[in-house]
This record gives structure tokens, C-alpha cells and sequence, in this order.
């Protein structure tokens, strides 16, 4: 029973080597056929234009206006964006969005890692020790972090109870109401959140790794070590980098996990792009700053998306 | 010798995984143990223990299924995630078939296109899509979310069932038609029982999404009883410095049972679009 067969479930590179976005060579009967392959593709086309490009464009708009509930848009030009870099809760959001990203994804991707390796060893009970670890990413976020805030809750949260029985605290820490400590919390709920997706990805990646080839470097002497910095690194770079891109867009842009742990406080020192600019447009009613504050989100997908699909190309070519 | 230090490994990784079981899974037990406990022992400061000690209750359940608006946010939720599924994965199905199979001038555009549209996260476009859901007379109904939802779950599964597509042997099509099939036969007989194991994922993971997104109903929906699930709960169970945590804890954990459920059955559907969507190039 080689490993290989039961992984195969985790196909790698399904699209057989094609380029991303160059169509495969026509099929014979629907040779001269472009107008039912656009009718095929229109619903979805009407869906991304209506309800993605178009709100995308009317988001660009909003954030040129003083739009507040109810009332009709005024053109200010820049000036919700200039107001907004000389308020401090945006320079915060700014700093804190860049924290929570960049420390979440290291933490998410050394430990996938880390993760990974340990599950390609475990061979028995596999399906059972898959279903547990991938639990934390199956259920709605809203919901599991309602779970955590009970476990961060100072007096009856079972984290501090726990570390003052073991002696380890005498002060209760101040999770959520203390600036520091509640950017440790949301940082370690989405690292819970999202480990089991970098794990599962990697480990599909690693056993993708021809055995033969780490047969092939112990027989000309290479130690552990050797054989991960040479071999499993360098052939595992193209799914690191596809899952780490992926993650830093939806780490950036996360709202659910502040949003139940702390509202974006205490004094904004959690807010993120989404929840400063859900409290802006939504909360407070002045639109135009608000999707002016989610626009900030923008250049991460452009940045992501770009590099994204130069892995591919590279990949493929 | 080699099987030996195979078998050591093996354990030694087991021991390596069990701190991580532990940080995984924790959580969930903690919900499931205050679910059950009553509130002297939930607010007991004093006694911190691992099991109910004081006698199981099912008194939260009955509360939040009685006293609570909690049976209609789920049969909103069971609505809305249906419906969109069903929608999403029509319309992905037809578009990923005619970007892989029938190639038209800007089809490669449009792939990309999707590509793109697939790393949009929902809240980059949450405001100006409360405006436009406004202008179509939809807000603060189940309707504003059947609408919405397809926008981030078409593309995923488009992208998810083009690689499916593409394993399809195109010369299994033809063969078919020069033994007399027609189109429609080829499509139903051949190419969609083909693809069913891309049809099932892309259908568990629009359900999945659908059945946990939060910012869309957070925003579109405005009533109490045109809540969804996730929106419900955190938006009607937390009351200020009433402690509801029995209660609470309940409706997290029956919230989420549906997609529990979904994704044990089919796991290994499961884990190869989790792959596959995110992996794929």
C-alpha cells in the first residue's frame, strides 16, 4: 500500500500543463461554433460584469463623493482618502492590517509546514486524523470564534483560569481589552482558522516529491537536512508560493474574526480594512469614506493576482 | 532495520501531531461542554474542570429553539444556501464546459477574467453592493443574498470544474457524435457523468460558502427574522452584560452541524477542491 494511491485524491496541476487562459485546441463538432460557446459562458459573464466589475467601478465613484445614508453623493475628488491618511484610526488600520497579515501567514506557513511533514509519516487512521485537523477550516468562522471569545472572556475564559492554576500567571492577561494582547488573540484565532488549509495543501504538494529522488540523494550520502533544503524546499516552491499569495489576499481582507473578537478595539487597535470601513460606511452612514477604506484592499488582489499568474506561466512553460 | 525506523518515525510524528490535535480541537470541546452545563457551573469562576461536573442540561437548546428566533435563521440559512448553490453551480458548470470545450474570441480573456474575479474577497465590494441590491428593490430580503452570493461562489467553482473539464478526453465526445449522438446526449450522457465528481465539490463548496458567509447578510439584512444563521447569532444572541453564553454556544454548535455533516460524508470530495481551488495553475 504506497502512499501514492490514496493521495491521489489531492490532484496537483489539473489542468494537464496548459497555460492559465489559453483555451485547449477546439473539439472537432464545435469547430465554428463561438457563438454557443458564448452563450455558454454569458450567464456567468452577466454575474461578474452586474455584480463584480460594475460594483467595482461604482466603489472607485463612491470614494470620490461625500455620500452619507440618504442623502445624494457630492464630488470632492481625493478628499476622503487625504482625510482619512491624517486620521489616526486609518494609520492604525493601515499598520494593523499589515501586522495581523504578515505575522499570521508566517506563523500559518511554518507550521503548515511543520504540519505537513508530521502527516506524511502518519499513515494510520489517515481519513479520521484529516477530518479532525481540517475541522477548524470546515466550520463558519462566525461561529467557531464565538467559541474562542468565550475561551479569551477574562474571568470565566477557561485560557486564563487554566494558566493561573498552572501557576504560570498571577494577573488575569487582558486579552481583548488590552491593545497588544488582543492583537495576539485575533492573530492566533486565524492561525487556528487557516492552518489545516496550508497544511493540507502542502502535504499535497509533498507527496507529489518522487520517493526516488530522496532514495537516490541517501545513497550518495546527503543527511536530513541536505535532502529538505535541496529537495523538498525548492520542489515544493511553486505550491508555497500559489498558497501563501492566496492567503495574503484573504488575510488582509478578513472582517469575521475582529469583527466577533473585538469590533475592531480596543481603541482600534484591531481594526482591519473591512471592519474599519464596515464601522465607517455601515455604523456611522458616511458611505463614501467607507468604500474608500475597502479600496484600500484593492492593491493586494492586484499584487497577488499578478503574481499569481506568473507562477502559472512559469510553471507552465 | 529500515521498517523499524519507519515504524519510529511513524510514532514520533503521532507524538509531534498530538499538541496540535489539542490546539484544534480544544475549542469545539469547550462549546460542547458549556452547552451542556448549567449556569452556576458556566459562571462558577472558582472551579475550572474538563468534564460537567454538576449535571448535563439540555436547558440551552430548548431555550434557543423556543425562546429565539434561532429555527427561522436556520431555515433562512437553508434557503438562501440552496437556492445560491443550485443557481452557482448551473451557471458554473455551463461556463467552465464552454471555456474548456468551445473556444470563441475572448474566451481566454474571460478565463483570466474569472481567475481574477476568484481572489475578489467579499469585502472589498460590500458597500457598493448594498447600493446596488438597494436600487433593485431587493434589501433586507433572502433575495438580496440568492443574488449576491453566486458573485463569489461562480467564479470558485468555475475555476474548481475547469481543471474537472479538462481531464475529459475530448475525443470521447467525437467518437459519440460520429456514432449518431446528438449534442444534448454527448452533454448529458458522456461529459456531465464525467465531470460528477467536479459537479459534487463544486456543489459542497457553494453550499459550504453560502452557509457561512456573514458580511453580505450582516449588511443586506436589516429584520430579525430575514437573518441568516451566522448573522443571527452574532447579531441577536449577544446581549450587552446578560450572559448568554449556554445558549450561545448551543446555536454556534447546531449552526453548524449542516456543513459538519456535508463534509464528513464527503471528505475526500472535500479535500480535492480544497487543493485544487486554491492550487491549480
Amino acid at each position: 500500500m504506497g502512499r501514492g494511491r490514496a493521495e491521489a485524491t489531492v490532484p496537483l496541476n489539473t489542468t494537464g500543463g496548459r497555460p492559465l487562459g489559453r483555451p485547449p485546441a477546439a473539439s472537432l463538432f464545435w469547430r465554428g461554433q463561438e457563438v454557443t460557446g458564448f452563450l455558454f459562458v454569458l450567464p456567468a459573464a452577466l454575474l461578474v460584469v452586474g455584480l463584480v466589475a460594475y460594483p467595482f467601478l461604482y466603489a472607485l465613484l463612491l470614494s470620490l463623493t461625500a455620500k452619507q445614508a440618504g442623502v445624494a453623493g457630492q464630488f470632492v475628488g481625493l478628499r476622503n482618502f487625504t482625510d482619512l491618511f491624517r486620521g489616526d484610526i486609518f494609520r492604525h488600520t493601515v499598520r494593523n492590517s499589515l501586522l495581523f497579515t504578515g505575522v499570521a501567514v508566517v506563523f500559518k506557513t511554518v507550521l503548515g509546514l511543520g504540519l505537513a511533514l508530521l502527516l506524511r509519516r502518519a499513515t494510520v487512521g489517515r481519513r479520521v486524523l484529516r477530518g479532525m485537523i481540517l475541522l477548524p477550516w470546515v466550520v463558519p468562522s462566525t461561529l467557531s470564534v464565538l467559541g474562542w471569545w468565550l475561551l479569551f472572556d477574562p474571568l470565566y475564559g477557561v485560557i486564563n483560569m487554566g494558566l493561573s492554576k498552572l501557576g504560570l500567571i498571577t494577573h488575569r492577561i487582558p486579552w481583548l481589552s488590552d491593545p497588544v494582547w488582543a492583537m495576539a488573540a485575533v492573530i492566533i484565532v486565524n492561525v487556528w482558522r487557516g492552518l489545516p488549509f496550508f497544511a493540507i495543501s502542502f502535504l499535497a504538494g509533498l507527496v507529489s516529491i518522487p520517493e526516488e529522488l530522496y532514495e537516490a540523494a541517501q545513497i550518495d550520502g546527503a543527511g536530513k537536512v541536505a535532502c529538505f533544503s535541496r529537495i523538498t524546499v525548492p520542489l515544493l516552491r511553486p505550491v508555497l508560493g500559489v498558497i501563501i499569495l492566496y492567503s495574503i489576499i484573504m488575510t488582509v481582507s478578513d472582517f469575521n474574526i475582529v469583527y466577533v473578537l473585538t469590533r475592531g478595539g480596543p481603541m482600534h487597535s484591531t481594526h482591519l480594512f473591512a471592519t474599519f470601513a464596515y464601522e465607517m460606511g455601515l455604523a456611522s452612514g458616511d458611505i463614501g469614506k467607507g468604500a474608500a477604506i475597502s479600496l484600500f484592499i484593492f492593491p493586494f488582489l492586484a499584487a497577488v493576482a499578478y503574481l499569481q499568474l506568473r507562477i502559472t506561466r512559469g510553471q507552465t512553460q | 532495520m529500515s521498517a523499524l525506523r519507519r515504524r519510529v518515525g511513524m510514532i514520533g510524528a503521532y507524538v509531534g501531531l498530538l499538541p496540535y490535535l489539542g490546539f484544534a480541537l480544544f475549542p469545539f470541546y469547550w462549546m460542547l461542554l458549556t452547552s451542556l452545563r448549567r449556569n452556576a457551573e458556566i459562571y462558577d469562576v472558582t472551579n475550572l474542570s474538563f468534564l460537567v461536573q454538576k449535571g448535563t442540561t439540555l436547558q440551552h437548546y430548548v431555550f434557543l429553539l423556543t425562546r429565539t428566533q434561532f429555527p427561522m435563521w436556520f431555515w433562512n440559512s437553508l434557503v438562501v444556501s440552496i437556492v445560491a448553490t443550485g443557481l452557482s453551480v448551473v451557471i458554473s458548470t455551463a461556463a467552465a464546459y464552454g471555456l474548456v470545450r468551445i473556444p470563441f474570441r475572448g474566451s481566454a480573456a474571460f478565463s483570466i477574467g474569472i481567475f481574477v474575479t476568484y481572489l475578489v474577497p467579499p469585502t472589498l465590494l460590500f458597500i457598493p453592493l448594498s447600493r446596488v441590491v438597494t436600487a433593485l428593490g431587493l434589501s433586507d430580503s433572502l433575495l438580496s443574498l440568492i443574488v449576491t452570493y453566486p458573485t463569489f461562489v461562480v467564479p470558485f467553482c468555475t475555476w474548481l470544474l475547469i481543471s474537472y473539464f479538462a481531464t475529459i478526453p475530448k475525443e470521447l465526445e467525437e467518437s459519440a457524435i460520429v456514432d449518431g449522438a446528438t449534442r444534448r446526449q454527448v452533454l448529458m450522457k458522456i461529459v456531465l457523468p464525467l465531470a460528477l465528481p467536479g459537479v459534487v465539490t463544486a456543489t459542497l463548496f457553494s453550499f459550504t460558502l453560502a452557509w457561512g458567509e456573514f458580511i453580505y447578510a450582516m449588511t443586506f439584512i436589516a429584520s430579525g427574522t430575514h437573518k441568516t444563521l451566522t448573522a443571527g447569532t452574532v447579531a441577536e444572541l449577544i446581549r450587552g452584560d446578560v450572559f448568554y453564553w449556554g445558549p450561545l454556544m448551543a446555536g454556534a454548535l447546531l449552526a453548524s452541524v449542516p456543513v459538519v455533516i456535508a463534509y464528513g460524508s464527503l471528505m475526500d470530495y472535500y479535500v480535492s477542491g480544497l487543493v485544487t481551488g486554491a492550487t491549480k495553475y
